[in-house]
């Protein structure tokens, strides 16, 4: 499923999901988010979460063994769907999460894989190994609106055509370029350590979590809209 | 004049002849002709080439006929008509069930310019011609749907105030460096080559041609609104 530890002001969640694939079911995706809440719970000014995998895959996607495994169609679409909504909970999670967050990505995401390293404030990857991969047009699927509201959230213009639109496998280099990724390390040692560095130095600048996640909710203004995640007004500023 | 001709899965719309293939009622009409049969005609694996003889690929919408009127709110009226008739040909090339290309071999001002951001891809010349949106030199605004096609489909703020409040002429070079094409090639017959290829290997994708539409019109939102296209519901995965 997923582990949390804490070292220092750091939490650093550790993704295992299902099989090597660390793919995701309704059970996997509940307990991510019950990590999420212990987190939460455990904020103070300073702290900062750092999302890491180990070996080949970040996050394959939906474990539709799982969907499948099931006697009808039907069924296996209402586990879909049902997966999606636990997604959709686990995006809600992140955003409003109040802190800092960092994905190290060290191996290939697709799918609703993909969905998770973007959910977060910065994304570092490697650069020798792991694409990112939005497969939907591939397998004949429509894009929910709600997950296009996600997707434009995090980029624009051609880079979100290519992003969504044309059914590539995008590496570190390439995913930097587009402004998709922050910065590229070699070895899954090195991005787990630029990860880690990196929340540590976002978790020094001591802000305000609630502050924080209020204005992080802004920038998926459109996403939160149509969920219909209001925002909080916090006046005070520190002066 | 413009002509519709398929080549294996290639569907080819060129603007014939040496003149600046102006934008009239008449044009404008057998290119959503053309467009409405190329719609219809689509199979897994259909891709839409746009492409021009001449020194032209479009110079916008025809001011001479527009002039023809008489008077200055006759030649208001028939520009205005002319900004409405386009309208349908942007929503058609937006909701086209396939990949499309624009083969720019010549000159794209104006509306000629929007024709060829209307597609997925761009292709352009490096020697020859420029991409150039001439309204503020000739004291016309741009209407509605024009500024909602370059704010979602041109990341860059700087290279939209460029384009539309400088009046830039950009050559090729510049085109492709500041991301406004997909690429840049030393001549007609490489660009002419280069696009057959991009969107035969785009072809060869075999993508659903009504998700991939579906998709597109989730990248430009705003556009989409204005253009009057709904977004159609998710709907069943292929499992």
């Amino acid at each position: 499923m997923c582990s949390l530890e804490k070292r220092g002001n750091l939490f650093i969640l550790t993704l295992t999901g299902k099989n090597v694939e660390h793919r995701l079911n309704p059970e996997v995706l509940i307990s991510i988010i019950s990590a999420l809440s212990r987190a939460k719970a455990k904020s103070t000014r300073g702290s900062a979460l750092v999302t890491v995998s180990h070996g080949k895959f970040f996050c394959n996607g939906f474990d539709l063994d799982w969907v499948n495994a099931t006697g009808s169609k039907q069924e296996a679409q209402q586990r879909f769907d049902y997966s999606l909504d636990c997604l959709t909970q686990l995006v809600q999670a992140f955003i409003s999460l109040p802190m800092p967050t960092v994905a190290a990505v060290n191996g290939h995401a697709a799918a609703a894989g993909v969905v998770i390293p973007l959910c977060h404030d910065y994304v570092v990857m490697r650069r020798d190994r792991g694409v990112l991969y939005v497969n939907d047009l591939e397998m004949g699927l429509k894009i929910p609106e709600l997950y296009m509201a996600f997707f434009r959230a995090k980029t624009s213009g051609w880079a979100l055509r290519d992003l969504v639109l044309r059914g590539l496998k995008i590496k570190g280099e390439e995913l930097l370029k587009m402004g998709i990724v922050d910065a590229v390390y070699d070895g899954e040692e090195g991005v787990t350590n630029a990860g880690m560095k990196m929340a540590d130095d976002l978790a020094r600048r001591k802000w305000d979590g609630e502050v924080y996640a209020e204005i992080r909710k802004g920038l998926y203004s459109e996403f939160c809209g149509m969920l219909g995640i209001a925002s909080k007004a916090i006046g005070t500023p520190k002066l | 004049m413009c002509t519709l001709e398929k080549r294996g899965n290639v569907f080819i719309l060129t603007f014939t002849g040496e003149d600046q293939h102006r934008f009239n009622p008449n044009l404008i009409g057998s290119l959503l002709s053309l467009l409405s049969q190329v719609k219809a005609e689509a199979t897994g694996g259909s891709a839409l080439i746009t492409q021009a003889q001449g020194k032209f690929f479009s110079n916008g919408f025809d001011l001479d006929w527009a002039q023809a009127a008489g008077s200055e709110q006759g030649a208001a009226e028939r520009l205005h008509h002319m900004v409405a008739l386009f309208k349908p040909v942007t929503a058609a090339l937006l909701s086209l069930p396939m990949p499309t290309v624009a083969a720019i071999t010549g000159h794209a001002a104006a509306a000629g310019f929007l024709l060829a951001l209307s597609h997925d891809y761009l292709i352009m010349r490096k020697d020859r011609g420029v991409l150039y949106m001439s309204e503020v030199d000739i004291a016309l605004t741009i209407p509605d749907y024009f500024n909602a096609l370059f704010r979602e489909k041109i990341g860059d703020a700087s290279v939209r105030r460029d384009l539309l409040l400088r009046g830039l002429k950009m050559k090729g070079d510049e085109a492709e460096k500041r991301g406004v094409v997909e690429a840049a090639y030393g001549g007609e017959a490489e660009v002419r080559e280069a696009s057959v290829r991009l969107a035969e290997n785009l072809g060869k994708r075999k993508w659903n041609g009504e998700v991939y539409a579906e998709i597109r019109k989730g990248l430009y939102p705003q556009l989409s609104a204005i253009l009057g296209l709904t977004h159609k519901a998710y709907t069943i995965a292929r499992l």
